[in-house]
């Protein structure tokens, strides 16, 4: 194994926590999640309620090119050198999960040209329910569901849904509309997770991204302690 | 000699980033010049015997134990397309990744410390296919092979074209394959008797000509 | 190998700065169908052109062009008509030979007409440019398959450029019939019947390199990694791909 293993030269094995320097490299997240359901407005609410504190950078992985990442750059959440397109060959689920090589490239980069990061985020383009991330890619995961997709995704499960380290249940305000039971989504992904967080959230709502946004700062407190 | 090594190093799912990049098909699709399977035929055939024929020229060669670093200048030379030479590096740089992860060795080591953004591509491969104790001629095919079989994954994604149908492009294509290995090893025993610009250096115009206009577009599929 | 049936010509010109800002040929000679004249210059340069004096190459002939501008000589160097690769009376191939240097302080421009390859014919044409770290550079090289309505010979023509020994550029193109398969199809030449490349060197460049681009479908601005660009190009015939060449050329100023 590799893991913890010092390199020569600037290209690290996978998942090595440590730069070739020695420092500790920036923590990554991934957000993953099926297509709609608000992964890029969450990202870009992230980079509002943390770019004052963090020093935080975006990889964005998309079925075409540049969607996700013109989105962030129109909302202007971070200057355009810390965001990043990896072209994924229609498939973003194999860049995040069986062949992480170019998300690797594109994290390293980041580090390279905007000085040390604390945080990547590393976006997946909406997929399905089975997308999720590579270990050797992230440290920790979110899925991002949300309450148009219909009340039962949480008890359905997937990987997404059953191991993400954080799920996040999006745009709450329109459950009433959409006829979606929040009661009966959180008691589903309790019993599909056990022990493992949800967030209910809205983005337009008073509290926004907050929950989300405290939750990776523990995350970091963790990763650097 | 270590041959299901080559079986590793030449698998589809081998994690080197290979799977973003369509070979210059997404380009010769758009411009209309690739729509079936017989224009997906001559398309393989002609990149195979061009810059694919170079490609595994410089891999039989860096197997063989030439000098990486004027193996990539040759590379260079012979890619006049700036998209291209930095797709080439690009992939260089993933592949060398896996192949330090799959087989450590020092001169994958050597690679990383004096190509920090990457080598072409063919050069790394060479070495790791030496790095796996494969030879010059595992190395060549490992290259040719992958050279085809890009575009034909690539248009089943791009056109739908029927799969079963690819890869029977791809089985068409074995003795074209052969070929081109067999004289990518003699070309690199050439260029270790009688330097590397011995090397072949064919050309497929417009597959330079649409790697630049692919990487103009703002909105794609596959990263080349 | 040449076979005794084929001929074998050479020529030869030498430019140089005479000291008073004019540019001296030296050396101007040329023997059997490769006859060479001095023209009159624009400005302070020489200009010569290559004449055919009979046709050719045909199959067997083996043809060597050399050029050199030598320290402060400005020269142009074109040719009267097309060049037609015929089929000879042996069948082996011809090849043409063209050795083009360029000193420190001085200026090529290398811009031939046609070369044109008939039914039949088999020629292999080797282009090698040597070129000093600040020498200046315009080549263009143009192969048209075919006469009009007519399938093309073989063509083999290689292209190597070097500036202070370092080799940017090594190009091959192979088509007609025994060429690798799949030259004519959608990733070499997709049915263009003309293909071109121009190639520019300047010390500038080094510093301030043209940002690559395209110029039409057919036709990209390419910066090799160096103080060059090649302008690589295709089309539907000769006319048109003079045509993009001529634009690419402009658009370098």
């Amino acid at each position: 194994m590799h893991l913890g293993h010092h390199h020569d030269g600037p290209a690290a094995v996978s998942a090595d926590a440590h730069r070739p320097d020695g420092t500790r490299r920036a923590l990554r997240i991934g957000l993953g999640g099926p297509v709609g359901t608000g992964k890029t407005a969450t990202v870009a609410a992230l980079c509002r309620a943390l770019r004052q504190e963090l020093s935080l950078a975006v990889v964005t992985n998309d079925i075409y090119t540049r969607e996700d990442a013109r989105f962030l750059l129109r909302e202007a959440v971070l200057p355009p050198e810390r965001i990043t397109a990896v072209e994924t060959g229609a498939c973003p689920h194999t860049a995040i999960r069986d062949d992480i090589s170019a998300n690797l490239e594109a994290v390293e980069d980041l580090e390279d040209t905007v000085g040390p990061l604390d945080l990547v985020l590393v976006e997946s383009g909406g997929d399905n329910l089975t997308a999720t991330f590579s270990r050797g890619l992230v440290d920790a995961q979110v899925f991002v569901i949300d309450v148009a997709g219909g009340d039962d995704i949480p008890r359905k499960g997937g990987p997404g849904v059953t191991t993400a380290d954080l799920l996040v249940v999006n745009k709450t305000d329109l459950a009433p509309h959409v006829g979606s039971d929040l009661e009966r989504m959180a008691a589903d992904a309790r019993a599909q997770r056990g022990d493992l967080p949800v967030v209910f959230q809205s983005l337009r709502g008073e509290a926004g991204v907050r929950d989300v946004a405290d939750w990776v700062r523990a995350r970091l407190a963790a990763w650097t302690a | 000699m270590n041959r299901a090594a080559l079986l590793v190093l030449a698998d589809g799912r081998f994690p080197a980033g290979g799977y973003a990049h369509s070979g210059g098909a997404e380009a010769a699709v758009k411009a209309g010049r690739l729509t079936d399977t017989a224009s997906l035929e001559e398309f393989c055939r002609g990149r195979l015997h061009t810059s694919g024929a170079v490609a595994a020229s410089l891999a039989a060669a860096a197997a063989l134990g030439l000098d990486p670093g004027a193996l990539d200048r040759a590379a260079d030379a012979r890619t006049p397309s700036p998209a291209l030479r930095a797709v080439a590096r690009r992939l260089g740089r993933q592949l060398v990744r896996a192949a330090r992860a799959a087989w450590p060795h020092q001169r994958l080591d050597a690679l990383v410390r004096d190509f920090p953004k990457g080598a072409h591509q063919p050069v790394v491969l060479g070495v790791a296919a030496h790095a796996a104790g494969l030879g010059p001629e595992d190395a060549a095919y490992c290259s040719a092979h992958e050279g085809v079989s890009g575009p034909a994954t690539a248009v089943v994604r791009l056109l739908g074209l029927d799969p079963f149908e690819a890869t029977a492009v791809l089985a068409r294509l074995a003795p074209d394959v052969d070929r081109v290995a067999r004289d990518a090893v003699a070309a690199a025993h050439r260029a270790a008797r009688e330097g590397i610009d011995t090397l072949p250096a064919r050309s497929a115009p417009l597959l330079e000509i649409g790697a630049e206009a692919h990487a103009a577009w703002p909105v794609r599929l596959f990263a080349s | 190998m040449t076979p005794p049936g084929g001929v074998r010509a050479r020529a030869e010109i030498l430019a140089r700065g005479d000291g008073h800002g004019r540019t001296a040929l030296p050396l101007l000679a040329g023997e059997g169908p490769l006859a060479v004249r001095r023209t009159r210059g624009t400005g302070t340069g020489a200009r010569v052109l290559l004449v055919g004096a009979m046709s050719g190459p045909l199959g067997g002939d083996h043809f060597t062009v050399t050029a050199r501008a030598a320290a402060g000589a400005r020269l142009s160097v074109g040719s009267a008509a097309a060049t037609l690769a015929l089929p000879g009376q042996d069948r082996a191939g011809a090849r043409h030979e063209v050795r083009l240097a360029v000193d420190d302080d001085a200026e090529l421009r290398w811009l031939p007409e046609q070369l044109i390859s008939a039914h039949g014919s088999d020629l292999e044409v080797v282009t090698r440019v040597d070129l000093a770290p600040t020498a200046r550079l315009v080549l263009r090289e143009e192969q048209v398959l075919g006469r009009a309505g007519e399938e093309p010979g073989r063509l083999s023509s290689r292209l190597t450029l070097r500036i202070g020994g370092h080799c940017l550029l090594d190009q091959e193109l192979a088509c007609g019939p025994g060429a690798p398969a799949g030259w004519d199809g959608p990733a070499g030449l997709g049915g263009h019947r003309a293909v071109g490349q121009l190639l520019v060197a300047r010390p500038e460049f080094a510093t301030e390199p043209p940002v690559t681009r395209m110029l039409a479908e057919g036709a990209a601005l390419l910066p090799l990694p160096g103080p060059a660009v090649l302008v690589s190009a295709v089309a539907p015939d000769g006319l048109r791909l003079r045509r993009l060449l001529d634009a690419a050329l402009a658009a370098l100023g």
